[in-house]
């Protein structure tokens, strides 16, 4: 068995719109282990990126229940000096947009320099400069004594990215949580930048936890993973488990929706009616349900619960057992909006 | 005679500098492109950003002045589209890439999808009403919904109204960029389903403009690669995915990740050879400024940009 | 850098001289002239045509013009008839109040505008934001003139804390310490009543920016780094969010010249904006263009000042 890094308790984080409070992630409970990668699979509005800020703590409006232990602490109730000192040491981020997430006015050296700065005080200015070097050259960007006083705007797609990563592995942190690392950028650079986290997992020991849409990107990267529907789990495997026999309706539908390079598909499958807003997420009984309505009402759980199938291997509500496709898909699609 | 030819088109962009803002050279977006549509097919048009491929579908479209060269469509010369015939205008129309942003804010679906209508014909209220709504229920989405707002649909239906208005004149051609990089893969996957039934009912035939290879190999008859303003591979489908032959092409191609997780080492060695081919050979495939040679037939479908001697 | 510079100062030549244009232009629609109201009205009318013959004020607009401009060119902007002196003596003497107002003001103006806006901007929707933004709606609600004339009644008449007018108590002597006391002393008032309504645009200004860089992505990455709230704001949020006021300070020499009309003359201070009211109604016209060609070629300048602060502040465009 391999040690348990990460615990996430029945967690809730919810927003307030208006007078009520949403609940974005819905009593979500993960573990993530040492060298693992973990990824956390959704369509947009699933709650898969707030469940990342929930364990940065880096939501300043939102309401978090629940529990969140990072080795021995519990994060989602801790003062914020104490979080601030596992912040950009113990555990890091790397997020979407990387040119956006970098301040546009401080040099790139400055920038990294300042998680060193935060974490460890003895570090001399000059100290620190050669750290920083250091960490250019290990994520692999050419002439770092150069980039060391340039700016983001200075810098390509892929090299901001690289930039974001020697950021978040300054201190060699244990977690490193990857939102979307690679949406914003080109296929190319996308490969080269997933072969860099993975040098550097193997490298540090740490679990991963990468968020993404993307399924190939889960298939190069994951060991498990997690599917998240309307800001609950739907299903949690091993990543060839997943791949191969999957059994909730949302990843069976998601995996046929993807146009797939290695076989020829005549028909996209389509996914009936849209994923539900924050205040209109259903919170009663099987949230995709609306979504597969040839399904009969009697085949969903009233509270649907992750039942263990296999070892390891998690799927919410019955309905699974259930399931197919409808054999008119052509039907299917017209019944939409 | 093709349905499209663009012959060697170039657009180029003025750099100002020097005191008095003087242009002192050119971004060469797009430098000598040709390629030919078929009626009826889809040509996947793919690079990656500063390719240049989205500059080639705007000049097409007439929203990037072009430099040089020439754009002919059904034998007449569209090279300057803004003057040409409106039953041309008519005949070719784009979708753009983010749904978000394309569509006014402020005014009605019905008024979106009509302009078009406005522009080129002229119709009362009620027949434009009629039109409009067929046209709603074309997209597959309810007719009564004309008079709602962009920012009442999900970024699906927004694109599908995108293509409502896209279809509106009957056109033949359609310049699509990138239209399904900005939605989710289930909703891409109504997007793409739906551009593949109304071309089938319209005999429409594509430029897709794209960046995502699985989605291009999903969509597509023929298949341009650009690299910085140049082609560096075309042919079919099973030319570029099977058998490419240009070290770019092959990088490209290698770097879709795979979704079969058992396939991972496999593909990771792949990818490794192959980005050793590309810095090894870089030099070979690209002359001393980094860019594409001309294309060379390899086959009656497939051509690579090689240089002269082999 | 110093090509943006250079090309920045080459487009302000065809700028002035568009402006030179227009003053004078408008100067010679405007009805009468100096001789019109000041002199006897018994005076023979050929003796006054002789007089404006003399000065060359019956000869075509371009040769006047060409007359006026070259003695622009050698610092001479011609005589004062109300003073009976060069206006280029009178602007000088006059120049130096407007300086020392002007740049009392931008103290003041930035004194307020800095803290009130962090706070605003760091706090936005408290009780204390919403205090400031109404003191900002109630300065953009407020005449200059008006509130300037209730501070004067208010703090010079009613309390006597300051003068009410002058620039100087008369009979001190340039260069002593009093001296320098009296000026300052005749400063505060003017320049706090203006700053106090001038700096509502630049507290909501300030306001906004922080709003918006508070709200930017780089700010997570900053949190994720484990920066307290105190760096996140010193470090990143200030420091982006004062560019855009540092930007805007060129534009603040533009308000200030409105401002000083009628600060200067509400508060009887001897400078520009006085000279200028005095000299539109005494019709002293070459006063009048040469002020307004000044405050033309002030806003000019501060334009100029703006882009380049900008350009030296922001890396962005600074490599250009």
């Amino acid at each position: 068995m391999s040690e348990k890094l990460l615990e996430i308790k029945d967690l809730r984080t919810s927003f307030r719109i208006k007078d009520d409070y949403y609940a974005a992630v819905d009593g979500v409970n993960l573990t993530v282990n040492k060298n693992e990668v973990l990824a956390v699979v959704g369509e947009s509005g699933c709650g898969k990126s707030a469940l990342a800020f929930s364990v940065m703590g880096l939501h300043t409006r939102a309401k978090i229940e629940g529990n969140i232990m990072f080795k021995d602490k519990d994060i989602a109730n801790i003062s914020p000096s104490d979080l601030n000192k596992i912040r950009g040491k113990e555990m890091s981020m790397i997020f979407q947009d990387p040119l956006t997430s970098l301040n546009p006015l401080m040099e790139i050296g400055e920038q990294i320099a300042e998680v060193l700065l935060l974490h460890n005080k003895q570090l001399s200015k000059e100290q620190r400069k050669e750290k920083v070097i250091e960490l250019l050259n290990k994520v692999g960007i050419p002439r770092p004594e150069q980039v060391h006083g340039q700016f983001p705007h200075e810098l390509s797609g892929g090299m901001r990215q690289r930039v974001m990563i020697a950021m978040a592995i300054a201190n060699e942190p244990e977690l490193l949580i990857a939102d979307e690392p690679t949406t914003a950028l080109d296929v190319t650079i996308q490969s080269q930048i997933l072969e860099l986290i993975n040098d550097l997992k193997q490298d540090m020991n740490a679990g991963i936890i990468l968020i993404t849409h993307d399924l190939g990107v889960v298939a190069e990267m994951a060991d498990r993973v997690a599917v998240m529907y309307a800001g609950q789990i739907v299903e949690i495997a091993d990543v060839h488990t997943l791949f191969t026999n999957p059994k909730h309706p949302y990843t069976r539908s998601l995996l046929n929706s993807v146009p797939n390079s290695n076989e020829a598909q005549d028909k996209l499958h389509v996914i009936q009616g849209i994923v539900p807003s924050l205040q209109n997420l259903p919170r009663e009984g099987c949230r995709f349900s609306a979504r597969i309505p040839w399904v009969a009402e009697s085949e969903h759980e009233d509270h649907p619960e992750l039942h263990e199938v296999n070892d390891g291997h998690f799927v919410r509500c019955t309905c699974y057992k259930h399931f197919d496709f409808p054999d008119n898909e052509e039907e299917q699609q017209h019944g939409i909006s | 005679m093709a349905f499209l030819e663009v012959k060697d088109l170039k657009v180029h962009f003025p750099i100002k500098g020097g005191i008095f803002g003087r242009t002192v050279d050119h971004i060469k977006a797009v430098d000598g492109v040709s390629f030919e549509l078929e009626k009826g097919k889809t040509y996947g048009l793919v690079g990656e950003s500063g390719s240049g491929k989205t500059t080639t579908g705007r000049a097409i479209i007439g929203l990037n002045n072009i430099t040089s060269g020439s754009v002919t469509y059904e034998g007449q010369d569209i090279t300057n589209i803004r003057r040409a015939k409106s039953s041309v205008r008519k005949d070719i129309q784009m979708i753009f890439q983010d749904p978000y942003s394309s569509l006014n804010p402020k005014k009605r679906v019905l008024d979106i999808v009509a302009e078009p209508i406005r522009n080129f014909e002229s119709m009362t209220k009620k027949e434009e009403r009629i039109r409009v709504q067929e046209l709603m229920e074309l997209v597959g989405l309810s007719p009564e919904s004309i008079l709602k707002y962009p920012h009442e649909f999900s970024g699906g239906q927004r694109q599908r109204i995108g293509i409502a208005r896209a279809v509106a004149l009957k056109p033949k051609l359609i310049v699509a960029d990138e239209p399904v990089s900005a939605l989710d893969v289930s909703v891409q996957a109504q997007v793409l389903n739906f551009m593949q039934d109304i071309q089938k009912e319209l005999d429409l035939t594509y430029l897709f403009i794209g960046h995502d290879l699985g989605v291009i190999k999903h969509m597509c008859d023929h298949i341009g690669i650009m690299y910085r303003g140049r082609y560096v591979e075309e042919g079919t489908v099973n030319d570029i995915f099977t058998n490419p032959q240009h070290i770019y092409t092959k990088r490209l191609v290698a770097a879709i990740p795979d979704i079969d997780p058992n396939k991972r080492a496999e593909q990771r060695a792949f990818r490794k050879e192959v980005q050793t081919e590309y810095e090894q050979s870089f030099n070979d495939y690209f002359d001393e400024e980094g860019l594409a040679y001309d294309l060379k037939p390899i086959s009656d479908t497939h051509l690579v940009a090689l240089p002269e001697k082999g | 850098m110093w090509k943006f510079t250079v090309r920045r100062l080459l487009i302000m030549i065809p700028q002035i001289i568009a402006l030179s244009i227009v003053i004078f232009v408008l100067a010679q629609m405007m009805p009468g002239d100096a001789l019109s109201g000041m002199i006897d009205p018994n005076v023979d009318p050929e003796r006054l045509e002789e007089l404006r013959e003399k000065h060359g004020w019956n000869d075509p607009w371009y040769v006047q013009y060409a007359d006026w401009v070259g003695g622009l060119m050698q610092g001479d902007l011609g005589q004062s008839f109300r003073f009976k002196m060069d206006v280029t003596e009178l602007i000088g003497q006059r120049i130096v109040n407007s300086f020392w107002l002007s740049l009392a003001t931008l103290l003041f103006t930035y004194l307020i505008a800095i803290p009130l806006g962090i706070i605003s901007g760091r706090y936005n929707d408290t009780l204390l934001d919403q205090t400031i933004t109404g003191y900002t709606y109630i300065g953009f609600a407020t005449p200059l003139f008006i509130f300037g004339l209730v501070m004067l009644w208010v703090f010079g008449f009613m309390l006597g804390w300051f003068p009410t007018s002058g620039s100087v108590t008369p009979g001190l002597e340039a260069g002593t310490f009093e001296y320098f006391v009296s000026k300052v002393n005749h400063l505060i008032l003017p320049a706090l009543s203006m700053a106090l309504i001038t700096t509502v645009s630049t507290v909501q200004y300030l306001r906004n920016e922080i709003i918006d860089t508070k709200q930017r992505d780089f700010i997570l990455t900053a949190r994720a780094k484990g920066a307290s709230e105190s760096r996140v704001y010193n470090r990143h949020i200030l420091r982006n969010s004062l560019l855009p006021i540092a930007a805007f300070f060129g534009f603040e020499i533009t308000s200030l010249i409105g401002g000083t009309i009628f600060i200067e003359n509400i508060f009887g201070y001897p400078g520009m904006g006085q000279l200028f009211l005095e000299s539109i109604t005494m019709r002293d016209y070459t006063v009048v263009t040469a002020v307004t060609l000044l405050f033309g070629i002030a806003s000019i300048v501060g334009a100029l000042l703006s882009d380049i602060i900008l350009s030296l502040v922001d890396p962005r465009i600074r490599i250009k």
